[in-house]
């Protein structure tokens, strides 16, 4: 059997009990985003931007830059977080049950997916109470855009956590990678003001377009076309989580 | 031509899963089978060399020896977490090599470090485990109830894991391996960093669930005591290696029925005169120590003091003992276990940075 549907379960429901438990993760995990979106937004709401159209203001420019930032960095931690579970040991346990490989993969893709979302919808909920027009009909395109990104991150996480034998390198990887992909994706500022060949990276960071793809849906406009955004998302989706299934898949306890 | 090597594919086939069955008809209480099992890490440490061991259901087996021994390797590979370098290992008729999830539906394993998620709670961890291994709904509400009776922890069922002593933890953990009915357990030194009192505990333990669940126990330690205690027949590893396999008694006697132990000035010299003595059975020497196993070893003394002066050798110490699995180590391997852990302490080292090495 390839999938076993109890053993997908069971992965998902103890990354969702873990999630609720740990209160001091699942606090900074709140508050930061929401200090980075009331002060940014209110804060840099005076400056004028290229790219923002003029009907809208700094902070709905933001909101999806900040849903995106807590689903990114929700998602690369839990896809990270196997490590902890071969620090602790319970690796082992999980990979000596008779189950496939997949299945753990995709009972950890789907509960840091679903963490991940919830902190999206947290940050939604907090824009909106600081007046941010969020698009009814576009909550469903944004959950497909959250899921997409939720999906690659885990794989990455996954990716990185098979080359390292604990958790000392991830600060480095959240600092030589993640952060300046997450500045360079627009998530905090207009992609239309940068210099040529610094947007030339942000254009190869596929961050970008997902970051791109939630404002298209969550506030209405965007820089790229949204099926590019979406096609883009998409293939690297696949990659990382194929990538990361196959070098899970190989590690032993 | 290609019809030819098919047929005679086919042929090959048939005739191994015909002797396949056969073998098995003839010992069907074997439980696990092991042939020539080796494993090698890269750069070519051997950690597990050409070892064979024919286990035999609901007994209580033990792979003795210090560490780096390579117990641990032997454990990972016949519960399908290691693959062998080669060789045959055959669990319950299942082969770990071609069927590993068939072997993992058959065991349950107590890891040597701790496999539990403290941010769980007992209850929690047992329920994880049997919906791992697909129980249903049922099942699992009434084995829970049953393995946590068997380990006295069923008032603690709701209480978070990290709450837990060392000993409760490793309570639980064997009743979490006995949760999906397995015919295996492996104990992979189930009482290490436990204090005495909570290892004597332990001890009880294995040996109730032994008899009660009808389970055959494949335990690794290095504990003399333990070894002596809980299991039926004891297999010696050493470097790798099996030295020999044997009931604890029947290895004690092996050696002589009894010891005496004594240091002088000139071992090499008394040793020779002692060869030819003919009431010694047994006749070890180590370093400035000569072990001499014999009968009614208290008559003795006086006996071998008189040999030594006869010589012109002086005795600094004699003492009379009953053998222990201590004395067997020393006996077949010409080492005492601790000495034997410093020298497989390199060892050890690089296994450690080649072990590492294998995940990147």
């Amino acid at each position: 059997m390839l999938i076993n549907v109890q053993a997908v379960y069971v992965i998902w429901l103890r990354d969702i009990k873990r999630f609720i438990r740990a209160r001091s993760r699942l606090i900074g995990n709140i508050v930061q985003p929401f200090f980075f979106l009331s002060i940014l937004g209110f804060g840099l709401g005076s400056a004028m931007f290229p790219g923002i159209p003029p009907q809208y203001r700094f902070i709905d420019f933001i909101t999806p830059g900040i849903v995106a930032m807590a689903v990114l960095f929700s998602s690369v931690f839990s896809g990270v977080s196997v490590l902890w579970d071969k620090q602790f040991g319970f690796l082992q346990e999980v990979l000596v049950a008779p189950v496939s490989r997949l299945s753990i993969v995709v009972g950890r893709i789907l509960g840091g997916a679903t963490t991940a979302l919830v902190q999206g919808f947290v940050i939604l909920a907090i824009a909106l109470i600081l007046g941010v027009r969020i698009s009814p009909f576009g909550v469903a395109g944004g959950i497909m855009f959250m899921l997409l990104l939720a999906f690659s991150a885990v794989g990455f996480g996954l990716i990185v956590a098979s080359q390292m034998e604990d958790f000392h390198g991830f600060q480095l990887v959240m600092n030589l990678i993640i952060f300046p992909l997450f500045f360079l994706s627009s998530a905090l500022f207009p992609l239309e003001g940068l210099p040529y060949w610094l947007k030339m990276i942000a254009y190869l960071n596929p961050l970008t377009y997902g970051v791109d793809g939630l404002r298209h849906s969550l506030v209405g406009f965007s820089s790229i076309p949204v099926w590019i955004d979406l096609s883009v998302l998409l293939t690297f989706c696949m990659l990382m989580v194929s990538i990361g299934s196959y070098l899970f898949g190989r590690s032993e306890a | 031509m290609v019809k030819q090597e098919r047929t005679s594919h086919l042929t090959e086939m048939f005739v191994t899963s015909y002797v396949c069955i056969w073998v098995f008809r003839l010992a069907e209480s074997v439980v696990i089978h092991v042939e020539s099992l080796t494993k090698v890490f890269e750069g070519s440490f051997k950690a597990v060399d050409n070892v064979s061991l024919d286990i035999q259901s609901k007994e209580v087996f033990g792979l003795l020896g210090p560490n780096g021994a390579g117990k641990t390797t032997t454990v990972k590979m016949l519960s399908t977490l290691l693959r062998p370098t080669s060789g045959i290992a055959v669990v319950d008729g299942h082969n770990v090599m071609e069927d590993a999830d068939g072997v993992r539906r058959t065991i349950g394993i107590v890891f040597q470090d701790p496999a539990l998620d403290d941010e769980l709670t007992a209850r929690e961890n047992l329920d994880f485990h049997a919906r791992m291994y697909n129980m249903d709904g049922e099942q699992r509400r009434e084995r829970m109830i049953e393995v946590l009776k068997l380990v006295d922890l069923h008032d603690r069922a709701d209480v978070l894991v990290k709450k837990y002593s060392g000993g409760m933890k490793r309570r639980l953990e064997i009743a979490r391996g006995l949760m999906h009915y397995p015919k295996v357990l492996f104990l992979d030194e189930p009482t290490l960093g436990l204090d005495a009192q909570t290892r004597r505990s332990i001890w009880d333990y294995v040996a109730r669930l032994n008899k009660e669940q009808n389970v055959t126990i494949f335990l690794t330690t290095h504990y003399m005591d333990e070894a002596d205690f809980l299991c039926s027949r004891v297999a010696i590893m050493d470097r790798g290696k099996l030295v020999t396999v044997d009931s604890p008694d029947d290895l004690k006697n092996s050696i002589g029925s009894d010891l005496v132990t004594l240091e002088c000035s000139d071992p090499d010299r008394f040793t020779e005169r002692l060869r030819s003595v003919e009431w010694i059975e047994n006749l070890k020497r180590h370093e400035s120590t000569i072990i001499i196993g014999t009968k009614h070893s208290a008559e003795r003394i006086p006996e071998v003091v008189n040999l030594a002066r006869d010589i012109g050798v002086r005795v600094l110490s004699i003492e009379t003992r009953k053998p222990t699995l201590e004395d067997v180590f020393l006996y077949y391997t010409g080492t005492k276990m601790r000495e034997s852990e410093a020298n497989t302490s390199d060892r050890m080292k690089t296994m450690h940075r080649q072990s590492a090495r294998r995940f990147r």
